[in-house]
């Protein structure tokens, strides 16, 4: 009955092993959890999650594994589809609109394409606390106009079943806001980014080495040798490029405060802007956009290779701002988007990008495919993971 | 063994008693993470205070080396005393100092070694301990001795999550992540630690306190370790518990909220938002 758990757990990307898989036997063994299920739960808990962003998952594997609950979708797959059941969205239809209401959406463009919209809304909305109120309720033009719609008293993933019998620890999924997809405070990124750091000895020697110094005079009989080296100094140089403006309006507190945590975690840190898609001009300050221009081909010259570029950008735009000339919304380009990103990344070896728009919506966007093909692949969500991967991209 | 639990002053919730417990039995350390202020550094004293054991605790910084949880060879004075003719230079165990975990290990009784914020040394400090935790043994390469634990220590380590620990290093301990306690739990902590606090007191200031943590945007969310001070505060200052309702009173901020909002931009977010309150109703 166990081995299934232990697979499943694999299965769902936790980096469960046989070690850990015998010291629960172990455990077991020694009376810890005294047949009591939900001290088997913690006892497994403490044993085969080593980090708080899985406890999330392994809830869900223990809820499927040990109540034989049919999965509604793959554990790792999209969590959406489990969260907001299709039946679960026409209770909530049924509920928020009235019948003539009802036929007006028929008349809007049919049922479920309002459904498909109302699904978008409601994955936007992420929690109580994050935008809230942004759809339904605020907005009066808004075809749903449901007041009083509470996302606190709608227990997602619990529907229906609720009722029927006691809530398991597991069930209430607690950790869910721990998981790896959460948004990111501005400490977490700089976490995040601390993992691009290279230390490395440069410039002059000026720091007394003090094992060497004591290593030397040992050797030298007693007599002072003094030994010097240079100061440890993080050597990773960093060029971050901003989108700003327009479609990024709705990212700036996460792009500020991703920037806030670069600049304190790296000492070569140099920023600049651009709108959309980046062509033959950069600038320094978004405020004096017009008289600071930084001609891109400057760039290119100044910043050796080693340098890593960080894109930051929604990459949302039509798809002509990147493969024709003449493209941009602000001037005229002579070159393409495309042919200017081609020349970054060949330029700098080392080019990621961090897009702010959430992963599962990105198929959404024809430019996100378009900017990710021209990145080779290297575009990452702003997530905990998105930082990782693009730590490792940029090593 | 005896086996942990609850003690009158330190409320641990059922599940937190079977990750220690399991780590007693297995005698395997335990990694507690957790928001700062929940209690993991006190969780090493209370078990040692139920267990009846001693406790030793290594408190980790940015420079320390795994090695001087060991020992360190103090090479400096004994080519001091070298120089200067001493006789206790002849023997190199006179310049080993041992570290916490020598002592954990030859102690008496078997101890609770608290391995502190392990996450503020090196990345590379747990990895160099793993043998250790693994095997309880070390060896001292001057004097050419193993030192194997007498007992086993109950180990606890705490981190703050800022730095990612080693896989290898986490498989060999048990893990619990201190949730951040309940309305009711917290009264019960509340409790536990002022046993004489007035009723009333204590429900306005868990009211204001849960008030406070609901603030979406706030830099440092205050944690029990918080609310504790600021309610022995209030008691010290005999607050009556009237002058912690927010809506009638004419102040927008609890008193004495220095002890909760630790940042100014805090402060004035929550400034903002009791104004922002108070004209809607």
């Amino acid at each position: 009955m166990f081995a299934p758990f232990i697979l499943e757990l694999r299965k769902a990307g936790l980096p469960a092993s046989i070690t850990e898989w015998l010291m629960l036997m172990g455990a077991m063994k020694e009376g810890v959890a005294d047949y009591d299920l939900d001290d088997f739960y913690y006892l497994a808990r403490a044993t085969l999650v080593k980090d708080e962003r899985h406890l999330d998952r392994f809830d869900r594997v223990f809820g499927q594994v040990f109540k034989g609950l049919e999965p509604e979708t793959t554990i790792t797959g999209e969590i959406i589809e489990r969260e907001l059941p299709e039946e679960w969205l026409k209770k909530l239809a049924e509920r928020l609109f009235s019948a003539e209401e009802m036929a007006k959406i028929e008349a809007l463009g049919g049922f479920d394409k309002l459904m498909e919209t109302l699904k978008q809304r409601l994955a936007e909305q992420k929690g109580r606390h994050q935008g809230g109120n942004r759809w339904i309720g605020t907005n009066g033009t808004s075809p749903f106009g449901a007041e009083g719609y509470n996302p606190e008293g709608v227990r997602i993933g619990q529907e229906g079943s609720r009722n029927r019998r006691a809530v398991k620890i597991w069930d209430k999924r607690e950790f869910r806001d721990l998981d790896d997809d959460a948004a990111l405070s501005s400490r977490a990124m700089k976490l995040a980014l601390r993992r691009l750091r290279r230390f490395a000895r440069q410039g002059e020697a000026n720091e007394l080495d003090v094992n060497g110094t004591i290593g030397a005079t040992a050797r030298n009989a007693g007599t002072l040798d003094i030994k010097m080296q240079a100061e440890r100094r993080n050597a990773v140089k960093v060029l971050l490029l901003l989108d700003i403006g327009g479609s990024m309006d709705d990212h700036i507190r996460a792009s500020e405060e991703l920037f806030s945590a670069a600049k304190s975690e790296f000492k070569h840190l140099v920023h600049l802007y651009f709108h959309n898609c980046p062509y033959e001009r950069f600038w320094k300050s978004n405020r004096r956009r017009t008289e600071q221009q930084t001609p891109t081909w400057d760039i290119l010259r100044t910043y050796g290779p080693d340098w890593r570029v960080v894109f930051v950008g929604d990459a949302s735009m039509s798809p002509y701002e990147v493969v024709e000339p003449g493209g941009s919304v602000e001037h005229w380009n002579e070159e393409s988007g495309k042919v200017w990103l081609k020349r970054i990344t060949t330029h700098f070896r080392r080019v990621a990008w961090l897009n702010p728009t959430p992963q599962k919506h990105w198929g959404y966007t024809s430019t996100i495919g378009l900017i990710a093909e021209a990145m080779e692949g290297r575009m990452f969500p702003m997530t905990l993971e998105g930082l990782d991967g693009l730590a490792k991209a940029l090593r | 063994m005896k086996k942990f639990a609850s003690t009158e002053r330190y409320i641990a919730p059922r599940e937190l008693e079977v990750a220690v417990n399991a780590s007693i039995a297995l005698q395997r350390p335990l990694l507690v993470k957790g928001e700062p202020g929940t209690g993991k550094t006190v969780l090493a004293q209370e078990i040692a205070r139920s267990l009846g054991l001693p406790l030793i605790e290594w408190h980790i910084k940015s420079t320390t080396k795994a090695q001087q949880g060991l020992y360190e060879y103090d090479a400096v004075s004994r080519l001091r005393d070298g120089q200067l003719g001493d006789e206790r230079v002849r023997d190199v165990s006179n310049y080993i100092i041992k570290g916490k975990l020598w002592e954990a290990f030859t102690a008496e009784t078997p101890v609770v070694l608290l391995i502190d914020e392990i996450d503020k040394a090196d990345i590379e400090f747990p990895n160099d301990l793993l043998l250790e935790l693994d095997r309880m043994q070390f060896h001292v390469y001057e004097t050419k001795e193993t030192v194997v634990a007498q007992q086993r220590p109950i180990v606890i380590i705490t981190s703050n999550n800022e730095k990612e620990l080693p896989d290898a290093f986490l498989r060999r301990c048990f893990f619990h992540f201190i949730r951040f306690p309940d309305r009711e739990t917290m009264e019960r902590i509340l409790h536990s630690h002022y046993p004489h606090l007035r009723a009333d007191l204590a429900r306005e200031a868990l009211n204001v306190f849960f008030q406070i943590r609901e603030v979406g945007e706030l830099k440092k969310k205050p944690a029990t370790s918080e609310l504790l001070d600021w309610l022995k505060l209030l008691m010290i200052e005999d607050m009556p518990a009237e002058a912690l309702r927010t809506n009638d009173a004419k102040v927008a901020i609890p008193p004495l909220y220095g002890a909760l909002l630790k940042n100014e931009q805090d402060v004035h977010l929550f400034e903002r938002l009791a104004f922002l309150n108070r004209a809607r109703r």
